[in-house]
Order: C-alpha cells, then structure tokens, then sequence
C-alpha cells in the first residue's frame, strides 16, 4: 500500500483511479436522484438540489486546484492526470445547479431571473463564476490545449477567481453562520499560499544561484 | 433605544432554577399527562362539536365556540399532547395546508442551530414545561404568569396562517393560540406603553446553538402596541391541534401572519412594554437587511433574496414559484396601521 503511494502507479493503474475517481463523482448526482425517489430531499427540495449541487461544485472545484500544491509539496506527479476529469465534473455540477435554479426554482421566467441577477450581489457573483467555467471546459480538450500553448496557462489560471467568486456567492448566502464558507475560505488560501510560496522560492533560488554565478 | 446588557436576563431570574431542575415534577407531570392524553384520544367531545364550516376568510368568525371552563379537562403538557377545547375560525379557509412533517422538520430556530432540519434534532431534549412568562416594563405592576394560566387567560382559538419567510419560501400553518391583545390586557401596561418587546429564553444548556455568537442571544423581537392589539396577532401555544413541538417554539410564540417569519418570536420568557422602539436581535446583526417592521412587502428588495415572489412549501419539485402578496394577504386586516407610512424606508 505504502509502495503504492510512494511509487508512481503504472499506467494501468491510473486507468483503475481514473474509472475509481470518475465513479466516486458520480455518487452526489446518485444520492440526489436516490433521495428523490424515496421523497426524502426534506421540505424544500429545490433549495436542497441547490445547495448540494452547490456544494459538491465547489468541493470538487478545490480537489481540482489542490493537484499542483501536491505536486509542489510531494514532487508527485501522476495525480495530474486527473485534473481534467475532476475539472469536468465541477463544470458538470455548476451545470446542474444552473439548470435547477433556472427551471426548477424559476420555472424560465427569465425576467425573473434577470431580475433576481440584477439585484442580489449573491446571485450576480454566482452567475459571473459561471461564466468563467465555460472557457475553462470548452478549451480542456488536448487540441484546445495545444493550440493555445501558453495562453493555455494563462487562461486556466482563472479557476482561483472563479473559485474565489463561487466562496463569496456561498458567504453571501448564509445569513450568520459563516462556518462553512470560512472554511472553503480557508482551504483555498492553503492551496494558493502553497503556489506563492513555491513561486516566491523558485524566484529566490535562480537569483541566489544568479548571484553566485556572477561572484 | 434599549441598549440590553447580557446581565438583563438570567434564566434563573425566569424559571426559578430549584423548578427548572426539578426532575421528579417533570416525570411526575409527564406521567400525568400521557394519562390525560389517552383519556384525551378515547373521548374529545368539544373538538367533535367544533367542527368547522367556514367558507370565507374575511374578519375571521369564529365558529363553534367552547369557552364554557367547567369542561375543559385540566390541560397536560408535552411532547404530543393534545390541546382540548379550542374553537375554529374561518382564517384560512380554503387554504392547503402544510404538512405537519414539513412544518416541524423545516426550521429557522438558531438556538437549536442554523441548519434548517437541525432544530428538531437538537430541541429534543428542551423542557418547555413548567413555564413562566414575566410581564414587566411599562405596566401597572411587574408580574409573572404560568403557561398553564396563558391557557386559560382567553379561548383557544385555531388560525391557519401564511407564514412568509424572509429567505422566500411560504407554508400555511393551522397555529392554536390566543390573540395577544387579551394577554395585553391581562398585563395591564400603562399609558407609556407604546411598543412591546418579546424576549426569548436564553440557557445555553438547553439551547445548544446559543454557543455560537450567530445572534445576540437572548433572541428579542417587537411589535408597535397598535401591531400587537391587531386582531390578527396571537400567542401561539399550538399546531395542528397539538401543543406547540419544541422546534416550533414552544411553549409559546408569536405569531404576526403579515410580518416575515422572523418576527414570531419562539419559547418567549418575558413581555416588556416600553415607550422607544426596541431593537431586535435581527435589527442589531443586519441594520440595512432586517428593518423594526419586517411587513411582507413585494415591492421592497431584501440585497440577499427574492421578495416578489416565494416558493410554498409541499408544492414538489415542478410547482414553480407564487406571487408574494402585499402584507401576505392580510392587507384588509393590517394595511390601515400603515397608512402614510414610507414601507420603504420603514421596512
């Protein structure tokens, strides 16, 4: 087991985690349906498709982000292969909490939910995370990502705004407990305090070793 | 503006604790009341003879009344217990009613904490019984009342009320209680007594969710005097023809049909008239959120949630959303109390 973590899997292997962590993301939809079969998605469904849909888009959101830190931390690199297909399945869960908002709680009434965009900073900050999900999962694709190159990067480096805008839409939804939201607050600054860190001492070290060059 | 210190309220200064933790009573009067209670179930007859037949809302008649004490059992109290001897009225006709299992599972109680399913978890182990309100502040003299003495003060009568919450979602509600203005005039306050403050228990041993600083416990709320004589509004002591469930504030709340949910102050321990308005738990955690008035207003936008329209609750996953109504619907009982006012800047 330990030989496992410690040694890079094979490729056989990664197929095995990837169909293992594929399956594993399918069980929040799973529940939901489970729950709605047997009536048990309490007094108010709707708002609770919301929040776990909510809830599981951002979960998975964070594990995608916290591949690199583990790289950076571990010198590990395998776990990259499942950045991808973790960040579809958020993709994948913020569409389904779309979906839910727009037909389940607004039935369509799009001047409804113009409004409701227009006038909660909440939903607003949630709609433009949203949005920026959608480039991110249109150009994921290998050819995407060979013809963009660098911009690539770049471009995929927006899942922290995104990821910080999906904190602030959860923070402004609840009313005084902001627990949970600090949480996710916090988890998300480990993750990008890791990034910086490593940066800042990358930067350190080529001008330290630039330094000694020139003596 | 009252400025209330924490050492305002001991809940030893509410219950005496020698009574509170009295145990053998609690047992002794549980064991009497689950007596009562299937006594209760072999024979009611004053619910068979208060059958309702009520057609239109309106004014709210009262239909079959049973006032006549002498055959009234005593009431018990707790978990389940039946409430005897209550009339019905034509509030609500023709409205569907939330399910019992949606009303108590559905919950904004953060005594009990924050999650809506988390009150009716963690209120299990609460004493509503025996109770004691104090009436104090602006009246002819301080005194205390039993909850078995609020039971008697007036005839029970059940409302079905709307019950609008701030966050847009609506159940129907059939409350058994007394209208607040008879144990307003039980209290006798004085002519200084412009508003009414209502305070409820704080006792972090009993209310686990007071551990957390959410609100600025003990939970206080208010009404101006005219709001609290309306007809409308009442001391909510049941529901569905049971006494209050804990989760649902017992053993007795307010309840303001036209107001949003948060108003209904729940396991209230104290009754001050006072002459400035008070400020409530909610007004002091989100001045520019949650106003003095809290009227349902469709026309006033709250930054955080949709107030034109609201789901019911029960309508299933495909029922869409109501247009939310002015005053709730109670416009033709409560519009003339603000008639002149600015509701958007007395919101």
């Amino acid at each position: 087991m330990l030989a496992f973590l410690k040694n890079s899997p094979s490729k056989k292997q990664i197929t095995w985690i990837k169909v293992i962590v594929f399956l594993v993301c399918l069980i929040p939809l799973l529940r939901l349906v489970w729950l709605g079969f047997a009536d048990n998605l309490t007094a108010n469904p709707i708002e609770f498709i919301e929040r776990s849909t909510g809830f599981w888009a951002l979960f998975i959101l964070l594990a995608t982000i916290s591949l690199t830190p583990i790289r950076l931390l571990t010198g590990r690199v395998w776990q990259i292969q499942l950045r991808r297909m973790l960040g579809l399945f958020m993709f994948f869960y913020v569409c389904l909490h779309i979906i839910t908002y727009v037909w389940l709680d607004f039935a369509f009434d799009w001047l409804d939910i113009t409004k409701d965009i227009a006038k909660h900073p909440r939903i607003l900050v949630g709609f433009a995370a949203f949005l920026l999900t959608v480039p991110l999962a249109l150009t994921s694709s290998n050819s995407m990502m060979k013809r963009l190159r660098e911009r690539w990067k770049q471009l995929h480096q927006m899942v922290y705004i995104v990821a910080i805008l999906a904190i602030v839409h959860f923070w402004w939804l609840v009313k005084k407990d902001i627990r949970e939201p600090l949480l996710y607050a916090c988890i998300l600054m480990v993750l990008f305090g890791i990034r910086i860190y490593y940066k800042y001492m990358k930067n350190h070290k080529s001008i330290n070793s630039t330094q000694i060059n020139n003596l | 503006m009252i400025i209330q210190t924490k050492s305002d309220i001991f809940p030893s200064e509410i219950t005496p604790k020698s009574v509170f933790d009295n145990r053998r009573e609690f047992i002794q009067k549980a064991g009497f009341g689950l007596i009562a209670g299937a006594a209760g179930l072999l024979s009611n007859p004053l619910k068979a003879a208060t059958v309702s037949s009520g057609t239109t809302e309106g004014a709210g008649r009262l239909i079959g009344r049973a006032n006549t004490q002498a055959i009234i059992k005593p009431q018990s109290f707790g978990a389940h217990q039946k409430i005897s001897g209550y009339s019905k009225t034509t509030y609500g006709a023709g409205e569907k009613l939330t399910a019992y299992e949606d009303i108590t599972t559905y919950n904004n109680y953060y005594e009990f904490g924050t999650d809506k399913d988390e009150p009716a978890k963690n209120s299990r182990l609460f004493k509503p019984y025996p109770w004691t309100v104090s009436i104090e502040g602006e009246v002819k003299k301080n005194k205390t009342i039993s909850i078995e003495d609020i039971y008697k003060l007036a005839p029970l009568e059940e409302r079905i009320y709307r019950m609008r919450c701030v966050e847009g979602w609506s159940m129907v509600i059939p409350w058994i209680g007394l209208p607040l203005a008879q144990l307003i005039k039980w209290a006798e306050p004085n002519s200084n007594a412009k508003y009414v403050e209502f305070v409820s228990l704080a006792d972090k041993q009993q209310m686990p969710g007071q551990n957390l600083q959410v609100l600025d416990w003990p939970y206080t709320e208010g009404l101006r005097m005219d709001e609290a004589m309306n007809p409308l509004t009442i001391m909510a002591v049941g529901l569905y023809g049971e006494q209050l469930p804990n989760q649902n504030g017992a053993p007795m709340r307010l309840v303001t049909p036209w107001k949003y949910g948060f108003k209904g102050a729940k396991a209230i321990v104290k009754i001050r008239f006072v002459e400035k308005m008070p400020v409530s738990s909610w007004m002091k955690a989100g001045p520019n959120e949650y106003g003095f008035y809290a009227n349902v207003n469709p026309n006033v936008e709250h930054p955080r949630w949709t107030q034109s329209s609201e789901k019911r609750i029960g309508g299933g996953l495909f029922a869409g959303r109501i247009k939310t109504q002015m005053f709730n619907g109670y416009t033709e009982q409560v519009g003339q109390m603000y008639a002149g006012m600015d509701l958007r800047k007395n919101f």
